[in-house]
């Protein structure tokens, strides 16, 4: 798969998470691709952290709703708020997502661990771009599912143990890749589906933390 | 209430002192005091401290150069930045890593509550966003609290001398209206500075703001300043 379908079939697959009337909050880059292929009926109340609840699709230049300078995303992109929905200032806002009221989040990572623990904010002496929303998102979101290609650059991102700093301890549910879908157990990472691209040892092999293999365990492919 | 005084942009920049802790409104320099700002880079005002969600961006969205408080960091006018992102100005990790410039990141939710209690008269905040992360050794962090068998953290209420506000719509009286999402960090930033300049695109008489939908009040505001339209 080009890098490009690979990000279309780990949304797809994302979007199978969701249900009609669920709070989501969708990070930068990838996750932004899942409303694209919500089920027919499903729909979200996208919860975006700079100030929309119920944002809306990404305007056009020209279109009525276009005002890079007043409704914009944490990206900054063009962004619109649905019809019924409100702007809020972001003391209420962050109430709202570590008060458990966003269902869901979905976050890219630059490591992820066997014990669901996440870092994805900074590499010391590197990058510091910051964690923005994102820790206080993993700690309240009642569901933490972390979308990204199963290695970078060839080596793995999944870990037994996180080496980088952590974004949040104990937080993260489920991890969705090109390759499979791990579930985060307190026994350590359950495969429940595989791409059937893959074998299970070709997983394994780009896994630096130890699988347990679903009995029942399924095709993320339909 | 009273009328509040209507200065101009450069007017309000030259109350700004050299060393100056100022909270910026704004994310992504929308909602931002852009134009106070540019006076401030024209003054060469050093040393400030900026209190912000990030420090705006290196590139406008009709492709402007510097957009919002980005242009205070290139010029080398800011010694402290307290933020939650700063991956859209390169430059504040470069003049970190050359040790110019120092940097305290907090998670968005905290930054915004600790200047929602640092305008509200409270001593702190209890979050469980931050525990087992670098945050615990944050300047801002007064250590754990266990409560009901979960951990906390405690963080120390902000405050700033100035907060410079990016507003839509402000009366003579200061009651300010933002559009879209300007409203961000504006709201609680209003209550937590010794003085409070609001900038708006529109000066309205009293009353144009309909009081239920007032989201900043005019006794927090203490003057006005009309900047660019949009």
């Amino acid at each position: 798969m080009e890098k490009s379908e690979i990000k279309a079939f780990i949304a797809k697959r994302c979007a199978k998470e969701l249900k009609d009337g669920d709070v989501v909050n969708l990070g930068i880059g990838l996750p932004t691709m899942i409303p694209s292929y919500l089920p027919e009926g499903v729909e979200l109340i996208i919860h975006a952290e700079l100030g929309i609840v119920s944002a809306g699709a990404t305007p056009k230049e020209g279109d009525a709703n276009y005002d890079p300078y007043h409704v914009i995303d944490a990206g900054g992109g063009v962004a619109s708020v649905a019809f019924g929905g409100g702007f809020i200032d972001s003391a209420t806002n962050f109430g709202l997502i570590r008060g458990g009221h966003v269902d869901a989040c979905f976050l890219g990572a630059l490591e992820v661990d066997a014990e669901g623990n996440l870092a994805n904010w900074i590499i010391p002496g590197k990058k510091m771009p910051g964690m923005g929303g994102a820790m206080d998102l993993c700690v309240g979101a009642k569901h933490c599912i972390i979308c990204m290609e199963h290695t970078a650059k060839g080596n793995p991102k999944i870990f037994e143990k996180c080496r980088l700093p952590l974004t949040a301890s104990h937080c993260v549910n489920k991890i969705i890749t090109e390759m499979c879908v791990l579930e985060v157990t307190p026994e350590g990472l359950l495969m429940t589906e595989i791409n059937p691209e893959f074998t299970v040892d070709q997983v394994k092999a780009a896994t630096a933390a130890p699988i347990t293999v679903s009995g029942n365990l399924k095709s993320m492919v339909d | 209430m009273a009328k509040k005084p209507v200065l101009t942009a450069a007017e309000a920049a030259k109350m700004i002192p050299d060393g100056a802790t100022i909270m910026c409104g704004g994310f992504l320099a929308c909602g931002q005091a852009r134009a106070i700002v540019k006076e401030l880079v024209k003054l060469g005002t050093k040393d400030l401290t900026l209190i912000a969600n990030d420090m705006g961006r290196a590139v406008g969205p009709m492709g402007e150069e510097f957009f919002g408080i980005a242009e205070l960091i290139h010029n080398h006018q800011v010694k402290r930045v307290i933020a939650t992102h700063v991956g859209m100005t390169p430059e504040v990790g470069q003049q970190n890593t050359e040790g110019t410039l120092e940097v305290n990141l907090l998670p968005q939710g905290t930054l915004a509550e600790c200047i929602r209690a640092g305008g509200a008269g409270l001593g702190g905040v209890l979050t469980p966003v931050g525990v087992d992360t670098l945050i615990e050794d944050s300047p801002f962090c007064m250590g754990k609290e266990t409560i009901d068998g979960k951990q906390y953290l405690k963080m120390k209420p902000i405050h700033a001398d100035f907060a410079l506000l990016g507003t839509y719509k402000c009366d003579e009286f200061g009651n300010c209206w933002y559009k879209g999402t300007m409203r961000n960090f504006n709201v609680v930033m209003a209550t937590a500075a010794d003085t409070v300049i609001a900038e708006c695109e529109y000066i309205v008489p009293v009353g144009d703001i309909e009081p239920e939908n007032i989201h900043t009040y005019g006794m927090c505001v203490d003057y006005i300043v009309e900047g660019d339209r949009k």
